[in-house]
């Protein structure tokens, strides 16, 4: 999809230039104020920018040049708002079938499919005000979906949720990145959360869109460092292989193994985790005398100084076939006295493994 | 109470009955416009529907005779179109009283309508309802309770009427002699057994109404 908007108000300017992907969930993000709802909301076409093109899926939405705009009711796409907006004075068969019926859609067998994928069968006939915060966007989730659209546009879906909540909800937003076949686009500000459903990533900062590109890739930038503070790192997509005696997991990816506390999740399963910077440290040889279990080989590919003084940033390919990059937060006097350069190989030792689930 | 007492809370409730109608009428899409337009026009129309609120009923009562009379532009229009002419007449009344009750109606319906944001109309929006749709099944919905109480205050307002009866109805027995003006009859002629019978049946409608608005609602009636 291809979307370029460009709109000005007071204290604020959107321009972006955007080609996306029509497969897999693509996470705008940035800081709060950067424009990336009303970014969602141009797309939406519940803000009209007065020089913009949208196309989805081959169809023209919106052409400025064309005077051309198709107003939301017309646009195909589910709209996913931070609080769920369930209709007050409809149970929630009805507003799950508020949308059913006007896209034209019978229900049946995938009504039934929608309310065992998010786990809301149970609450047909409730109020949406007598649900909690999780199972209201559930619905709000599900009654989005059965209008059949070929768009699915989240928009901080997570965010009023408590952290409870949040967990409770996560299990079906992943499921539906594995069973949907439509594009969608989340906003986000949690790191955690992009870095656990996108495969792409756009970050958005004061209006611009400032990159765009797969997710891990992205994250591995060192010119986007900035935008991720102290969350900079990288995201490995790993394969448990193996709980061991010792109540340790071990996870196998590209570029080597990984262990973790023991999980519960049954052997062959995809696990995401995060990596931050500042849980990798490096060292020119693995010693036997370190208490640190996961000890990854890679090659230095750059190092550029960070905002904090005294402090670098280093970008390491691990081993292996296909293997991905990593990001180190080392000091400017351990890099020097390891003599940390482009094609060094240092051992990274890393203290931390944040399950993404 | 006798039958001309008997006639005129007939001819009262038959006129507020009709005026409530068409205030609610005429005042939901004006409301929904005040509620969702950024147009310049919004300040000047809010506040032409306010003026009777401060108006003395007299000054309205005025107007609207000058309007509709023989020499004025709804007058000339009437009689162009071969119909009767307003003043003193049932229709008149109806017509005055709309005037004078709409800040009544329009207040609550905006301020319901201005309540449900613009949220719940997204919403509707993306799930493939027209604006049309989604005002009747969305925005009327949900502000039930600012119509009750608009149509509520539209009917008592208009129950309790004077000034503008007076100068546009006169007091025709029958016709346009409705309760108050034939509780100030009473009382001239000094028949205050039956101007008691009437007033006191005022106050006792009146507290009513006002119970069944605050009782049904936890706040106040005026959001």
């Amino acid at each position: 999809m291809e979307a370029r908007f460009q709109l000005d108000y007071p204290g604020f300017s959107l321009a972006v230039d955007l080609r996306l992907p029509e497969k897999g969930v693509t996470a705008l993000f940035g800081p709060s104020g950067s424009g990336k709802t009303t970014l969602l909301r141009c797309i939406a076409g519940l803000e009209r920018a007065p020089r913009g093109f949208l196309a989805v899926a081959g169809e023209v939405w919106q052409d400025e040049d064309k005077k051309h705009f198709l107003p939301t009711h017309q646009r195909p796409l589910g709209l996913v708002f931070q609080e769920a907006s369930l209709f007050p004075h409809l149970s929630v068969r009805r507003n799950l079938e508020y949308g059913m019926k006007r896209a034209g859609h019978a229900g049946g067998e995938e009504f039934d499919a929608m309310l065992r994928l998010l786990g809301i069968g149970a609450l047909l006939e409730r109020d949406p005000g007598s649900l909690s915060g999780g199972e209201r966007q559930r619905v709000a989730i599900a009654r989005a979906l059965l209008t059949h659209p070929r768009l699915l546009l989240m928009d901080e879906p997570l965010a009023a949720l408590d952290l409870k909540r949040k967990q409770e909800i996560l299990p079906y937003l992943e499921r539906l990145h594995d069973e949907l076949s439509i594009p969608v686009l989340y906003v986000s500000h949690a790191p955690d959360e992009a870095a656990r459903l996108a495969d792409h990533l756009v970050l958005i900062d004061n209006g611009r869109a400032v990159a765009c590109g797969p997710l891990m890739e992205t994250l591995a930038r060192l010119d986007l460092a900035h935008a991720f503070g102290e969350d900079m790192g990288v995201v490995l997509e790993t394969v448990v292989a193996g709980h061991e005696a010792d109540d340790l997991t071990r996870l196998e990816f590209p570029g080597g193994k990984l262990y973790i506390s023991r999980c519960d999740k049954p052997l062959g399963s995809r696990m995401r985790c995060r990596v931050r910077a500042s849980d990798v440290s490096l060292a020119l040889a693995a010693h036997g005398d370190s208490s640190i279990l996961n000890l990854l080989s890679a090659t230095v590919i750059a190092a550029t100084p960070l905002s904090t003084p005294g402090h670098v940033q280093v970008q390491l390919r691990l081993h292996g076939d296909g293997a991905p990059l990593l990001l180190a937060r080392v000091t400017e006097r351990s890099r020097l006295a390891l003599d940390i350069a482009p094609g060094r190989s240092v051992v990274a030792q890393i203290k931390a493994v944040a399950l993404l689930g | 109470m006798d039958a001309s007492s008997l006639a005129a809370v007939w001819l009262t409730v038959k006129l507020a009955t009709l005026v409530t109608a068409l205030l609610l009428l005429v005042g939901t899409p004006l409301a929904w416009w005040l509620a969702r337009t950024r147009s310049f026009l919004k300040g000047p129309v809010g506040a032409v529907v306010t003026l009777p609120l401060v108006l003395p009923p007299t000054v309205l009562g005025f107007y609207l005779l000058l309007m509709m009379g023989p020499y004025g532009p709804a007058g000339r229009l009437m009689e162009s179109l071969g119909l009767e002419r307003l003043p003193f007449t049932f229709a008149g009344l109806v017509v005055a009283s709309v005037f004078y009750s709409l800040p009544f109606v329009v207040q609550p319906i905006q301020n319901a309508f201005e309540a449900i944001g613009k949220r719940p109309l997204e919403a509707a929006a993306s799930l493939r309802a027209s604006p049309w749709d989604s005002f009747f099944t969305v925005a009327l919905p949900l502000a039930r309770p600012g119509l009750f109480t608009a149509a509520i205050l539209g009917f008592a307002h208009t129950v309790g009427e004077f000034g503008v009866v007076l100068m546009i109805g006169g007091n025709i027995p029958g016709k346009t002699q409705v309760l108050s003006v034939k509780i100030f009859d009473y009382v001239e002629t000094m028949q205050y057994a039956q101007a008691h019978w009437l007033a006191g049946g005022m106050v006792c409608f009146c507290f009513l109404v006002l119970l069944l608005l605050y009782g049904s609602r936890k706040k106040s009636p005026w959001v």
